[in-house]
This record gives C-alpha cells, sequence and structure tokens, in this order.
C-alpha cells in the first residue's frame, strides 16, 4: 500500500477501470508484490488464519441469523430448530460456536508470537495498537455471540459480566440499568447484544484493514528483529507468502474440523444446553475457556473495584508494550533473559486460565494472585528493567546473513 | 536470579495440578461423588453410530415410564423416522402419533383434541411448569438437550486427554449410573422428606424416585430386563434426542478430513516447489543432495 504501483494491467477492461479506482494497483502492491522477509517462519501464518477465520464466522453468522430469533422466549428453541430443522443447521452452527475458539486460539498465538519478537517496536507501535483495539472487540463480540444461545451460562454470564460496572463508584448501578435497559438482564438485553453482535464484526473487519495498512507501511517484522536491508533480505508476497499461508490454513482447518465433528462439545459448557432461568443459578458461573485468564485474574483480588481495574488493566496494559519494553533489540533470540521471563509469562498466563475455571477458594486464590503479580510485573517491572540491564546476543548483518549458511 | 524465579514459578505451575486435594477438604458428612462408570457407547468416537435397536428400546422406556413425568419439547412424531435415528417408517410414526392426544383449537376457535400427526411434537405431561413443580415438589426437566444439559467434572489432567480421545458422553454415562445410582442413605446422611438418595447426584439429594425397577419395562428384542440394561438404552435414547444428527455429523467430518489432509498435503509440497530455489543453499549446507530434492 506505499510507493507507486508497480502493477501493470494486461487487459483493456482493467486498464480502463485502473484510471478511474486503481483497486488493481492497491491488490497487486498489497498482496502479490509486496515484500515480505524471507525468513518468516510458522508463527507468522496467524495473520491469515485469523483472516481466514474472520470470513468464515461472518458468512457462517449471517446465515445463522437468518434463523435466530432474539427472544427471551424464543432465542433457546430457535437454536434447536437450528440444529434440527434448518440444513445442514447443525453444521452451521458448530462451525460457528468452535469457530470463536478457533479465532481466539489464533488470536492468542499471534499475540504471543508478536511479543516473543518484539513485533510491537518502533516503527510498529500503531500496528499492535490497532491489534489491541481488534482483540478487545473481539472479546465483546464473543461474549455478546455466548449469550445470544440464552442457555443459563448464557443468562448468568451476562449477569455476571454486565455486573462488572456496577463497581465503578456512585454511578456503577445507573451503567449497569442503562446496559442492560432493565432492572435485570432481559429481553432489551438479548435483543441489543443480537444487534451489536451482527454489528461488531464488521467493525472488527474495518480495523482489520487499517491493522493490515499499518503493517503494509511498516513491513513485517521477522524472527530476526531486523528490518530488511536489500531486495536478497525478502520474497515477493506472491507466491511465497500466499502458498505457505495458504497451506497454514489448510492445516489450522484440520484441527478446526476435529473440533466441529468430533469434539463440537469440548470447550462449551453443559449448562448452557439448560433453558436460561433467572430463578436458579447454577453451581458454577464459568465463563468461556478464552476469558479464563482474566476471570482468575478479576477473582484473584478481593476488592471488587480492584478487581475490576486489574481485570481491565490486564488487557489495556498491552496497549502500552511498545513504551514499557526500554530494550531496542526486538526479537528474543537475541534477548536471553527475555526469552526467560516470557516463557514464565506464558506459563503464567496458562496457569491463570486453569484456575479461572476453578472455584475461588484455599490454594487456587493463593496461586491465582501469584501469577497475576507476575502477570503484571512482567510489563513493569521485568519489561522496562531488561532493556537496562539485559546484555543482549550480537544480531547478524542482514535477514539473509541468519538464514543462509556462513560461506565457507 | 532468572533460575531462582524459573524454579519458583515452575513450581508453583505443577503445584496447581495437586490443588484439588486441597481444595475438596472440609465438608466430611457429604459422602464424596464418584465418577460415573463410563460405558462403550455404540455412538462413541469418530466413526460412532446409533444403534438402532438400543434407540428403540431407549424410546420404549421413555414412553411408557419417562414421559409420565418428563416433556420433550423439541422432538417431534417425524423425527422417529429420520436417517441415522430410530429407523421407524413413516407408516409407523403414523400410526403412533394417531395414539396421542394433542390439544388443538377447532375451526369454531373452542379448545379441543385431535389425534397426533407426525408433524406433532410430543406433548408435555403438564399444562406448565408451575403444574409439574405442584405434582412433583420441583418441575422435572425437559428431556429435549438432557443428554448434553448433564455432565460431571474430568479433572485435570484427564480434561486434556479427552479432546484427543474424543470423549463427548458425560452425558450419556451420567445418565446411566444415575439411573442406577438409588440406595438408602448412608448412617447419618439426613434426607429431606420425600426426596432420594442418589450416589451419582451432586450433594446426593434428589427429587426422583427410582424409575426403573428390573423386569418393569417389556423387551422384545431379548435384551436383558435389568434396570442396568434400561439405563444405557434410555441414557443412549436420550443422547439421540438431545444430538439427533449426530451420525451425519460424523459421516460428514470423515469426508472433510480426507479432504483437508489431501489438500494440505498437495499444499505442502506446492509451497517446497515454490519455497524451492531460496532454501536450496540452506539444504545443500546440511548435506542434501539437490538433485534428489528437486520435485
Amino acid at each position: 500500500m506505499s510507493g507507486h504501483s508497480t502493477y501493470q494491467p494486461q487487459n483493456g477492461i482493467l486498464r480502463w477501470l485502473e484510471t478511474r479506482l486503481p483497486i488493481g494497483g492497491l491488490a497487486h502492491s498489497s498482496f502479490i508484490a509486496y515484500p515480505t522477509p524471507r525468513n518468516l517462519n510458522y508463527w507468522w501464518t496467524f495473520g491469515g488464519i485469523l483472516s481466514f477465520m474472520l470470513g468464515v464466522q461472518i458468512i457462517t453468522g449471517v446465515v445463522l441469523a437468518m434463523h435466530y430469533q432474539a427472544h427471551v422466549d424464543l432465542a433457546f428453541r430457535s437454536v434447536e430448530f437450528i440444529m434440527r430443522d434448518v440444513n445442514y443447521g447443525w453444521l452451521l452452527r458448530y462451525i460457528h460456536a468452535n469457530g470463536a475458539s478457533m479465532f481466539f486460539l489464533a488470536v492468542y498465538i499471534h499475540m504471543f508470537r508478536g511479543i516473543y519478537y518484539g513485533s510491537y517496536k518502533a516503527p510498529r507501535e500503531v500496528l499492535w495498537i490497532l491489534g489491541v483495539i481488534i482483540y478487545l472487540l473481539m472479546m465483546a463480540t464473543g461474549f455478546m455471540g455466548y449469550v445470544l444461545v440464552w442457555g443459563q451460562m448464557s443468562f448468568w454470564a451476562a449477569t455476571v459480566i454486565t455486573n462488572l460496572f456496577s463497581a465503578i463508584p456512585g454511578v456503577g448501578e445507573t451503567i449497569v440499568t442503562w446496559l442492560w435497559g432493565g432492572y435485570a438482564v432481559g429481553q432489551p438485553t438479548l435483543n441489543r447484544f443480537f444487534s451489536l453482535h451482527y454489528l461488531l464484526p464488521f467493525v472488527i473487519a474495518g480495523v482489520v484493514v487499517l491493522h493490515v495498512w499499518a503493517l503494509h507501511v511498516a513491513g513485517q517484522n521477522n524472527p530476526a528483529g531486523i528490518e530488511p536491508k536489500s531486495d536478497k533480505d525478502t520474497v515477493p508476497f506472491t507466491p511465497y507468502a500466499t502458498v505457505k499461508d495458504s497451506f497454514a490454513i489448510a492445516v489450522f482447518c484440520i484441527l478446526f474440523a476435529w473440533f466441529i465433528f468430533y469434539i463440537p462439545g469440548y470447550l462449551g459448557h453443559a449448562d448452557n444446553f439448560i433453558p436460561a432461568n433467572p430463578a436458579q443459578t447454577p453451581a458454577e458461573i464459568v465463563p468461556e475457556w478464552y476469558y479464563l485468564p482474566f476471570y482468575a485474574i478479576l477473582r484473584s483480588i478481593p476488592n471488587k473495584l480492584l478487581g475490576v481495574i486489574a481485570l481491565f488493566g490486564s488487557i489495556l496494559i498491552l496497549a502500552f508494550l511498545p513504551w514499557l519494553d526500554t530494550s531496542r533489540v526486538r526479537s528474543a533470540r537475541y534477548r536471553p533473559m527475555f526469552k526467560q521471563f516470557f516463557w514464565l509469562w506464558v506459563i503464567a498466563c496458562i496457569g491463570l486460565g486453569y484456575l479461572g475455571s476453578k472455584p475461588p477458594e484455599g490454594a487456587y486464590v493463593l496461586i491465582s494472585r501469584i501469577f497475576t503479580a507476575y502477570y503484571f510485573g512482567f510489563f513493569i517491572i521485568v519489561l522496562p528493567l531488561l532493556g537496562i540491564f539485559e546484555k543482549s546476543k550480537p544480531l547478524p548483518n542482514s535477514i539473509s546473513d541468519s538464514v543462509l549458511p556462513a560461506k565457507a | 536470579m532468572t533460575r531462582t524465579i524459573t524454579a519458583l514459578l515452575l513450581a508453583a505451575a505443577l503445584s496447581v495440578a495437586a490443588l484439588p486435594a486441597l481444595a475438596q477438604e472440609g465438608n466430611s458428612s457429604v459422602p464424596p461423588t464418584p465418577p460415573p462408570p463410563q460405558q462403550s457407547w455404540s455412538f462413541a468416537g469418530p466413526f460412532g453410530t446409533y444403534n438402532q435397536a438400543q434407540l428403540q428400546r431407549g424410546f420404549k422406556i421413555f414412553k411408557e415410564v419417562c414421559a409420565n413425568c418428563h416433556s420433550m419439547d423439541y422432538v417431534a412424531f417425524r423425527n422417529l423416522a429420520d436417517p441415522g435415528g430410530l429407523g421407524y417408517s413413516d407408516a409407523q410414526v403414523e400410526a403412533l402419533a394417531a395414539t396421542y392426544r394433542i390439544k388443538d383449537i377447532d375451526e369454531q376457535g373452542n379448545p379441543t383434541e385431535r389425534s397426533g400427526r407426525p408433524a406433532d411434537y410430543f406433548p408435555a405431561p403438564f399444562p406448565n411448569e408451575l403444574a409439574a413443580k405442584a405434582t412433583h415438589g420441583v418441575a422435572p426437566p425437559d428431556m429435549s438437550t438432557l443428554a448434553k444439559a448433564r455432565t460431571y467434572s474430568r479433572g485435570f489432567p484427564w480434561f486434556i486427554f479427552d479432546a484427543f480421545t474424543a470423549y463427548q458422553e458425560q452425558g450419556p454415562d451420567y445418565i446411566a449410573a444415575l439411573i442406577n445410582g438409588f440406595s438408602d442413605p448412608p448412617s447419618g446422611f439426613k434426607l429431606p422428606e420425600g426426596r432420594y438418595y442418589n450416589k451419582y447426584f451432586p450433594g446426593h439429594v434428589i427429587a426422583m424416585p427410582p424409575p426403573l425397577q428390573d423386569g418393569q419395562v417389556t423387551y422384545d428384542d431379548g435384551a436383558p430386563q435389568t434396570v442396568e440394561q434400561y439405563g444405557k438404552d434410555v441414557a443412549a435414547f436420550l443422547m439421540w434426542v438431545a444430538e439427533p444428527k449426530l451420525v451425519q455429523r460424523h459421516r460428514t467430518g470423515f469426508q472433510v478430513m480426507i479432504f483437508l489432509i489431501v489438500l494440505s498435503g498437495l499444499l505442502y509440497f506446492t509451497k517446497k516447489k515454490v519455497w524451492h530455489e531460496l532454501e536450496a543453499p540452506r539444504e545443500a549446507a546440511h548435506g542434501q543432495d539437490l538433485a534428489k530434492t528437486t520435485i
């Protein structure tokens, strides 16, 4: 998307179009001629996988919306109607429900990769922040989609999550009533969640365009964490990245299909097959797996307001990552201490995920607190100090030097 | 310093595995709830299909016993003829539906009753939930999604293995166990009036009386007429009720898997071919014969 396009339309109609709307040149410079570092590994294919998943979710979601009823008395029944009577409705629904999980799995790998290789560092801060915005939008969209099923867990998750805002001093209760459109989670809540759940994916798609735009201005980071210096360091997007991304997407689809066809209920919760009942609280209210680390952080703090601040802080702190990390070296490959702290942070995130699914009692709380402390300590203490004290390994001269064998 | 932190955090991570033992201390008056025994279901695994005879036996139990208290709102008579399910013919379904009385409104707008048609849904035993509750103390749950709405905790690390072994039968395992889990309460256990003791029910106090006794439902296919067999058959039937497209899902899944694996293989070799020249210096450095790796 940067610089002048080298696109030469071969066909008269395309030439005619190009002088009026240079969309061919845009596509050509973005997805064909765009130079990508030659040393990208398979962790870099998750951007393509995520674009694919967004498309899958929008297409299946639009068809599901044709059969879904956003009404408290009909929502659960309409979902069962989709599962039983709509042609391939069971397939659409299982793709969509498991697709959300696959989407989050891919985005977590994408984020871990970005942190490991320092992809948020100058000049890619805006690219990174746009990514954090997409992630926040995904969380909101996923949450509201889960509520639409209107099972017990849908209803009570909606109640618990919207109630978080009641912790805000003074105006909390008013905000919650405003969010609900009433004095409890009910018909207005379900209806607006459906409206927003349909809207937000298109907002995500819009921010994804900005994300890709920012990416194509700054260029991709790479495992060596150094900028390309010559043509030898890069390869054109097509065919190199397109074929590699296609292969990765196909392999990812095998995993996706395993969930859809063989373990469609694995990531769900049995209570959500019970219709929503405001008069009966389930034994445990557990969010979907992709929110569990944040749920654990929330519950590890005994004060409600501070817990809510920690919950939102744990996500928002990601936006400040480019400035919290003071090291100039991007890739963990050349940062021996960062590498260790990073993997500990990954363990803390996964550990918090497990603890989020457990009742907040006894030793679970203690360990949640240790992991929460480390989660924040990684950003606030470790990253700023490492830039000062860490002795990084020497960087290669160029990307080609890092991948090609040394000349004999 | 990093070594120490690594050791500490790893120790913390590992101790998470030992946590359930710590967390479950206290309240010793309630006996523990054992995990339901795992049955070998015909519908388990990637190639599982329903056992037609078992579903028909389970349906007989539902019709004669369960349906006296439980509704099954999302299943229509016509579903009994659906492929991959009970395998009844359209004529059999029509005859069965005709034995039911369905509430309707006649042409003058007056409430009436007529005999059932295949398109009708199974009528509920109670006009509404309050009536069910008034009769039983607790409204018996609707059975349409029951086999997916019941589960038990698998715990760490089993829940991880379940993703690979494709264990999805917690619900039917639980239901089969529950049917067989009734007994007198252990001494010292305080059972409220009108409630029953069940080993597998969370908290052990269940409102449902033991629903089945040996020989209660007559089988005409020679299967043993025991509570153990009844439990399995009705659980299998309820799994079909909750997941009627399972056979179609498994069959489609196999086709999709074959397609994706072939596609991935083709794309892998395409990628190798495209990247070959770039990778060539590296392959040469690793002692690979370039002539042999050329596709």
